[in-house]
């Protein structure tokens, strides 16, 4: 029996006052809930999303098939995250475009739509809202923040928040900033998205328009980074798109047929696959990437895009300790489960084991799990065994504890 | 770490309390033990997944390295005691992860197969290699990538200027401090920089 969700929204009239020093006022969070609280409010998760996802983490919608949440092959009934055992509660980011309050609503104190003027937010203002959210739902302890990429980042700075509001802590490729690297693709995305002539500095609304050609780019490159060389290699290699590839194989048969043989005729198969076009789709990942970003343009938000970026280049525990990580970690007081990917150049274990030294610095109780998968940062998102596996023997405990 | 009676002669040298670094942990049984018998707290490393998944399991805390990459995460004299049963005769670089023990941690706990037990010098002079409860694998398939003796250990932590704080030998759950060269299957050591 599939589980169903069932999306909801709370208002907040108390402004919540951002980083930057910008005030939110009248604001709303898209939020799920799946599973049941139990009597004594103790087994609670929550579950950060990360970049284009939402708070529609597991099960189906009534009605809707392929309506599955981003994290449905983790959590659900008898999942590695049991909703059977534990209260899971996926939260939509402010600035999102998926039902909480972003740059497409209207901003009360304008009665325009914010467009750029949303104020930015940061990881830090994100997890004060989810917990303001617990707040009104009357969980006071969560049993686990878990989230992987940036959602690891959330449940990172939870523990760093409200550490004495939460027991266990799972982030999973993950860090604790971001690389100049990391940042430059960040930026490029931006500059796809902010120089396109639809964009008109952020307040496209009032236009009509949507600069769908930067938000494909923005995709395309982003989706590069998720992938794994290896892995876009065995999917994709250097074939050719689907058309080209029925055009060689007609060559193919013609030149069989003339049977001819030898050298001649493979040139010429050679030389029928090409276009020789500069501007059109030759290779498979062309049509491949062209897809996402096609489809990535039609439902995501270009300012929302702009947002979560400098979000994840912002996120920096460490910056007020002197870039010094354990300093920034002895306020973490709960038990922690770490998972990496070893083609995950994005997020690279590398990361993940600077979080573990630090958490080791301190003498707090982590576990670290680096799965040796082929996908890329994408990893987080797949079924592997060894990762459900780690996951799940990790929530049998915490769900242990609780009893 | 294979059997349950080197397991605890070996708990025996950890002190009550310490906070423990078991090098190539495998399944966390050990350090489960030293924390539900003896106080302790710490940390197991392994490489292999299925061990990593075990220890999870029994809520032990298990960092997934390979130690043939060094010990990098762990600051010097960062723990009590540091544990390598049965881990060196796996690893590719076994003198650099000795010295590492000995950085790492206050104490070193080292135990390993004695290559120069009777028995193994026995079958050695029949012109064949062991096959033994403590090296139990055949010579052409075997986890291990080196054997050692007891003596082999004494001359290695000289080389590397460790202090040998005591010695001996293990057989049949028993501590054997006469020629435990020939007469243990299991040679331990304790060391200190």
């Amino acid at each position: 029996m599939a589980l169903i969700a069932v999306a909801q929204s709370m208002q907040f009239a108390q402004p919540l006052p951002l980083q930057s020093g910008a005030v939110l006022r009248d604001y709303a969070l898209a939020y799920e809930t799946y599973g049941t609280l139990n009597a004594d409010k103790s087994n609670a998760v929550l579950v950060c999303h990360a970049l284009n996802a939402s708070h529609h983490v597991a099960g189906v919608y009534a009605g809707r098939s392929k309506s599955e949440g981003w994290w449905d092959n983790m959590i659900g009934p008898g999942k590695a995250l049991d909703t059977d055992r534990f209260f899971v509660i996926g939260v939509n980011n402010l600035g999102s475009c998926f039902g909480s309050t972003g740059p497409m609503h209207t901003n009360p104190a304008t009665d325009r739509v914010y467009g750029a003027d949303f104020p930015v937010v940061t990881v830090e203002d994100w997890v004060n809202a989810q917990a303001r959210l617990l707040d009104a739902l009357g969980i006071q302890v969560l049993a686990a923040v878990m989230g992987g990429s940036l959602g690891g980042m959330q449940a990172l700075s939870w523990a760093l928040q409200y550490p004495e509001r939460m027991l266990h802590a799972v982030v999973i490729a993950s860090a604790p900033n971001l690389t100049a690297e990391n940042i430059a693709f960040n930026e490029v995305a931006r500059r796809a998205i902010v120089t396109d002539p639809d964009f008109f500095g952020g307040n496209f609304y009032e236009h009509g328009v949507v600069p769908k050609r930067g938000l494909r780019i923005a995709r395309m490159i982003g989706h590069i980074t998720y992938l794994s060389d290896d892995v876009m290699n065995e999917k994709f290699g250097r074939q050719l798109r689907p058309a080209a590839q029925a055009l060689a194989k007609a060559a193919q048969a013609i030149a069989s047929d003339g049977a001819d043989g030898g050298d001649s005729s493979d040139a010429v198969v050679a030389a029928a696959q090409y276009l020789y076009s500069t501007q059109e789709v030759e290779f498979q990942i062309e049509s491949y990437l062209r897809y996402q970003g096609d489809k990535f343009a039609e439902y995501f938000d270009a300012n929302t895009y702009l947002l979560i970026t400098r979000a994840l280049d912002y996120f920096d525990p460490a910056r007020a300790f002197g870039g010094d990580l354990s300093l920034a970690l002895r306020r973490a007081a709960c038990k922690f489960l770490l998972v990496s990917f070893t083609t995950d150049w994005r997020f690279s274990p590398k990361r993940s084991r600077e979080l573990v030294k630090a958490l080791l610095d301190n003498q707090r109780h982590v576990s670290y799990a680096e799965i040796d998968a082929p996908h890329g940062h994408d990893a987080f998102l797949l079924d592997d065994a060894r990762y459900m596996g780690v996951v799940r023997a990790y929530f049998d405990n915490v769900a242990g504890s609780l009893a | 770490m294979s059997d349950l009676a080197i397991q605890h002669a070996i708990a025996e040298l950890v002190p009550r309390g310490a906070r423990v670094l078991d090098l190539g942990c495998g399944d966390g049984a050990m350090l489960d033990y030293l924390q539900r018998t003896r106080g302790c707290t710490g940390y197991g490393v392994e490489i292999d997944d299925a061990n990593v998944l075990a220890c999870i399991r029994r809520g032990v805390d298990v960092i997934q390295l390979n130690l043939d990459e060094g010990l990098a995460v762990f600051e010097d004299a960062s723990f009590d005691v540091v544990l390598q049963i049965d881990t060196l005769q796996h690893l590719r670089n076994a003198e650099v992860m000795l010295r590492e023990t000995a950085r790492v941690g206050r104490l070193g706990i080292v135990a390993f197969p004695n290559f120069a037990h009777w028995l193994n010098r026995w079958s050695i002079l029949m012109g064949r290699m062991p096959v033994t409860k403590r090296l139990p694998y055949q010579w052409y398939d075997t986890p291990n990538i080196r054997v050692g003796t007891h003596a082999d250990l004494a001359a290695l932590a000289a080389r590397n200027g460790l202090r040998v704080l005591d010695s001996f030998g293990l057989q049949e759950g028993r501590t054997v401090r006469f020629a435990p060269n020939l007469l243990a299957g299991t040679s331990v050591y304790k060391l200190a920089r």
